[in-house]
């Protein structure tokens, strides 16, 4: 028996979970995937929107620019990499020029600081990989990068950290209102009952709805793909690149991540699918062409992995947070599209406020720890600081991932925090093995066997993120036991 | 932790197994191997099957009987190596930096370093594959590894992509466990693979090998389900209209091997850009003085015999730089890749001595000869019935020849038909 059940371990769950988990309230977070931000939080830009291209008077423009506000502090808090490396918004004609103007009033009206229309020449001088066709950029320094899988695993870390039980592939199938105003929500796994149930389902947020009795809205999901350059091109551009939005986004960007590497998508495709995270040749091949009118110099190799996410559009057109008509306990978080990883903790903030206009003032803990302290990343170190944690922990003098210098220590780190995590996926987001140039083809074994014996998984049951995402199918002659072809 | 030492050698594959051994038998004792992995012998050690060693052995080996032979030679000289010991930097100073469990941090001083890392494979994302990112998508070498070291099975029905010959290798050895290998795609219209592992891994088994086709679709949200192949076209572009779906949890991907530079470069070493390796002389020095480099880190071989005949040159390289015996920049003669050829190591010589060069084609030729030229003066020449990509090349330049030839010049290595001449003149 839970007071709250949050449905969904994206970046919006995850923010609400560890908003709530201040106060005196018995929270479960249930989860399809195998992991936080194992959908369209972990598949993103990235960015921290400065919060120019939301219509005035939306909740999008309002918790994008509270949400912005709120970055420097809870990346602090959560030990969290997020830079403010600031967005250009660059115009190539006259009437680009006129959607920038566009733009920079619409930022002015949402409370946007610091906004300035920038000539070529200072564009330029910015940054000198771009377009030398630029005409003028609109210059937004509030615009940030951060790591959005982290984020997001950072949040749920810290929400159990403070009591919050995560369910990881538990996937809701079905909600049932009973007679003592409870909700009984059936997983795919088990049981549960809860008061109130916040909907933070992402781009299913319509299917969750349903089950509670509310079509009050529906989500179409539309897809962003993505190409990670190497390292070695993650200096091309230090801001984030934009071309003037569309009616379909905010078009193609450019920009470095977090990490060092370079990032360009999203393209925007819409589709039926709510789990369909394919990359396609012609979106593949659209992104590049439109990153190569920002940056002419990309080059055509050193791309080292290509991924999709899907934004849940919500069919009104803006953010969804609020009570469902059918039951002020169930609280909708939905179609949270971009800006919607920025937007993520002010939504957070939105729930709790609404939570409380229904149930009155809640009681806090005393005890919250609102500090998270990451992984320590050896690669980050200096001498001094590797010498001290080789001596104190000789796992951090093994490394397992040459490609982006992860010891033995980072990852039986990411083993043992309260999250219940047992995927390659999972230890990839948490310490970057297996994100590098080679792709885990090192180190993959490496981190099975650590998986093995940390927590006692046989190989063969090891998965890349859960289900039927086995790695290994069996050991060696078994096959031929069982009557193979030979 | 920091120590001195003559050379250092930066990886214990076979390169810098007989980088080691050819220091010693120069007469360098203060010799130093760093190792990533906890064995010596690198990949070699999860190559089980045999033909190793041909040409350097005179007889049939597998790739850990050929390791072997080389680390119990070391054994004897008492060149201490470090296992599972990481090197993080190299600077251009020859200091490097280098981690493990037992010594902590180490900062190494060496006279000398020989690059022998090696390489690593190109994956999914290099080809930038679209479809789905499910489980069962696997470079070769990694599912020889797991299957091999490991002694699991990576999967049931399996398609290769990539006919290079650890893709080649691996469909034999899936196919010996019970696992299906319902085809090898292959998007070049030739195999980049040893025409002997062509017949010995595929034609014997019965495994097709489907030549001017590629897999443009990864099918799959947890495991992998199938894959879409289709025939490309000369440009190398899926042909519309061709496309077949092909049900499997397994895809291998055999596309290609990558020297492994990231050190290389931080240390201030210039990269060819086609080999992907250094740019080196003929005792294999790089732009860096002091600073070596051989085996598949400086460029893929395809036979680990001329691995450790490469790096045996090191040895006398880092000999001569020890007692001050190395060319200067200006010393040098430059070699280019001529018609036919992709690329040739050395890329410039100083020509105290005999060279063998070390070279590759860019497509398929027929009863020709590679010719070393100065101008219009062929200074070597060897007769090829034929020249595949998939094969390296050797030829050796007389050092007698060089002489009159100037430095400023380029010589040039080319290929030439038999008919050329007769072309000529009919035209």
């Amino acid at each position: 028996m839970y007071d709250i059940i949050v449905i969904g371990a994206g970046v919006v769950g995850a923010s609400i979970a560890r908003e709530l988990a201040r106060y005196k309230l018995n929270i479960a977070v249930l989860e399809a995937g195998s992991d936080a931000a194992a959908g369209s939080s972990g598949a993103n830009s990235g960015i921290v929107h400065a919060g120019y291209d939301c219509k005035p008077g939306t909740l999008m423009a309002r918790l994008n620019v509270q949400g912005n506000a709120m970055y420097d502090r809870i990346c602090k808090e959560l030990d969290v990499p997020f830079r403010r490396n600031g967005s250009l918004v660059l115009a190539f004609n006259d009437e680009d020029v006129f959607q920038l103007e566009r733009l920079m009033v619409q930022g002015v009206k949402n409370g946007v600081a610091d906004l300035r229309l920038l000539p070529a020449n200072e564009v330029l001088e910015m940054e000198p990989s771009i377009n030398p066709g630029v005409v003028a950029a609109l210059w937004a320094p509030t615009g940030g990068i951060t790591s959005p899988y982290e984020l997001t695993i950072a949040m749920a870390e810290n929400a159990a950290d403070n009591g919050v039980e995560f369910y990881f592939e538990h996937r809701v199938e079905s909600i049932e209102r009973k007679e003592n105003d409870k909700f009984r929500i059936i997983t795919s796994r088990r049981d549960f009952v809860a008061s109130c149930v916040i909907n933070a389902a992402g781009v299913n947020g319509d299917v969750i709805s349903k089950m509670a009795g509310d079509d009050s809205f529906i989500i179409h999901p539309r897809k962003g793909e993505y190409c990670l350059y190497d390292r070695k091109w993650g200096n091309m551009v230090s801001r984030t690149v934009f071309q003037p939005p569309s009616n379909m986004g905010k078009g193609v960007l450019v920009t470095p991540t977090v990490d060092g590497n370079l990032l360009i998508g999203p393209n925007a495709v819409d589709t039926e699918k709510r789990d369909d995270d394919c990359t396609s040749a012609e979106g593949l091949a659209f992104i590049y062409s439109k990153a190569l009118e920002s940056v002419p110099s990309l080059p055509g190799d050193g791309v080292i992995t290509v991924f999709a996410g899907l934004r849940a559009i919500a069919d009104e057109g803006d953010f969804i947070v609020r009570p469902s008509g059918v039951s002020e306990k169930i609280i909708h978080a939905a179609g949270i599209c971009s800006p919607g990883l920025t937007a993520a903790p002010a939504i957070a903030r939105e729930v709790n406020a609404i939570l409380t206009g229904i149930c009155g003032p809640l009681e806090l803990k005393k005890d919250f720890n609102p500090i998270r302290k990451g992984i320590k990343r050896f690669r980050d170190m200096d001498w001094e600081e590797r010498m001290q944690i080789v001596k104190e922990d000789p796992k951090y003098g093994r490394i397992v991932c040459r490609c982006e210098t992860v010891t033995e220590g980072e990852i039986v780190q990411a083993l043992r925090t309260k999250l219940p995590v047992n995927t390659t996926d999972a230890i990839k987001r948490r310490t970057r093995a297996g994100m590098g140039r080679c792709q885990g083809g090192f180190c993959t074994p490496r981190i099975m066997e650590i998986i093995e014996r940390e927590l006692g998984i046989p190989m063969e049951y090891i998965t890349k993120k859960g289900g039927s995402s086995r790695i290994v199918l069996g050991r060696i002659k078994d096959f031929l036991e069982e009557g193979g072809e030979l | 932790m920091s120590v001195k030492t003559e050379v250092a050698i930066i990886g214990g594959g076979p390169a810098g197994l007989a980088a080691a051994l050819s220091c010693y038998r120069h007469g360098i004792r203060n010799i130093m191997i760093l190792e990533r992995d906890e064995h010596l012998g690198g990949i070699l050690q999860q190559c089980i099957h045999n033909g190793f060693g041909l040409h350097w052995f005179g007889e049939e080996l597998t790739g850990p009987e050929y390791a072997q032979r080389f680390i119990d030679e070391i054994r004897k000289t008492g060149i201490s190596c470090l296992l599972n010991t990481m090197v993080i930097e190299i600077k251009e100073d020859k200091t490097i930096y280098a981690v493990n469990s037992r010594n902590g941090l180490m900062e190494i001083k060496a006279n000398a370093v020989i690059l022998a890392m090696g390489c690593r494979e190109r994956t999914r994302g290099a080809l930038r594959i679209p479809g789905g990112r499910p489980a069962g998508v696997y470079t070769a070498g990694m599912a020889q590894r797991l299957i091999n070291i490991e002694g699991y099975m990576p999967g049931r029905e399996v398609v290769i992509l990539g006919s290079g010959d650890i893709g080649l290798i691996m469909a034999r050895r899936l196919t010996w466990e019970g696992a299906r290998v319902k085809m090898v795609c292959e998007i070049m219209p030739y195999s980049t693979g040893l025409i002997r592992n062509v017949r010995q891994c595929l034609d014997d088994y019965g495994i097709p090998l489907k030549y001017n086709h590629t897999v443009i679709r990864i099918h799959g949200k947890e495991r992998l389900q199938g894959v879409t192949v289709a025939r490309v076209d000369d440009k190398r572009n899926p042909i519309k209209g061709t496309e077949e779906y092909v049900s499997c949890d397994t895809l291998l991907l055999s596309v290609g091997l990558i020297p492994e530079n990231e050190l290389s470069e931080g240390a201030g070493v210039k990269l060819d850009p086609i080999t992907g390796g250094p740019i080196v002389d003929e005792f294999r020095q790089t732009s860096v003085p002091g600073i070596f480099s051989c085996g598949n880190v400086l460029h893929v071989h395809d036979l680990v015999d001329y691995v450790s005949k490469e790096a045996e040159i090191t040895g006398e390289g880092a000999y001569r730089y020890i007692n001050g015996r190395s060319p200067s920049d200006s010393d040098y003669l430059q070699v280019i890749p001529g018609k036919g050829i992709r690329y040739v190591v050395p890329q410039r010589i100083y020509g105290d001595s005999d060279v063998e060069f070390y070279f590759r084609s860019n497509g398929i030729y027929k009863d020709g000869t590679v010719e070393l030229t100065d101008g219009e003066k062929v200074l070597a020449s060897k007769r090829l019935m034929r020249m595949v990509p998939g094969q390296m090349e050797r030829l050796i330049l007389k050092r007698e020849l060089l002489t009159g030839v100037s430095k400023t010049k380029k010589l040039q290595l080319r290929w030439r038909n038999r008919n050329e001449e007769d072309d000529a003149e009919c035209s």
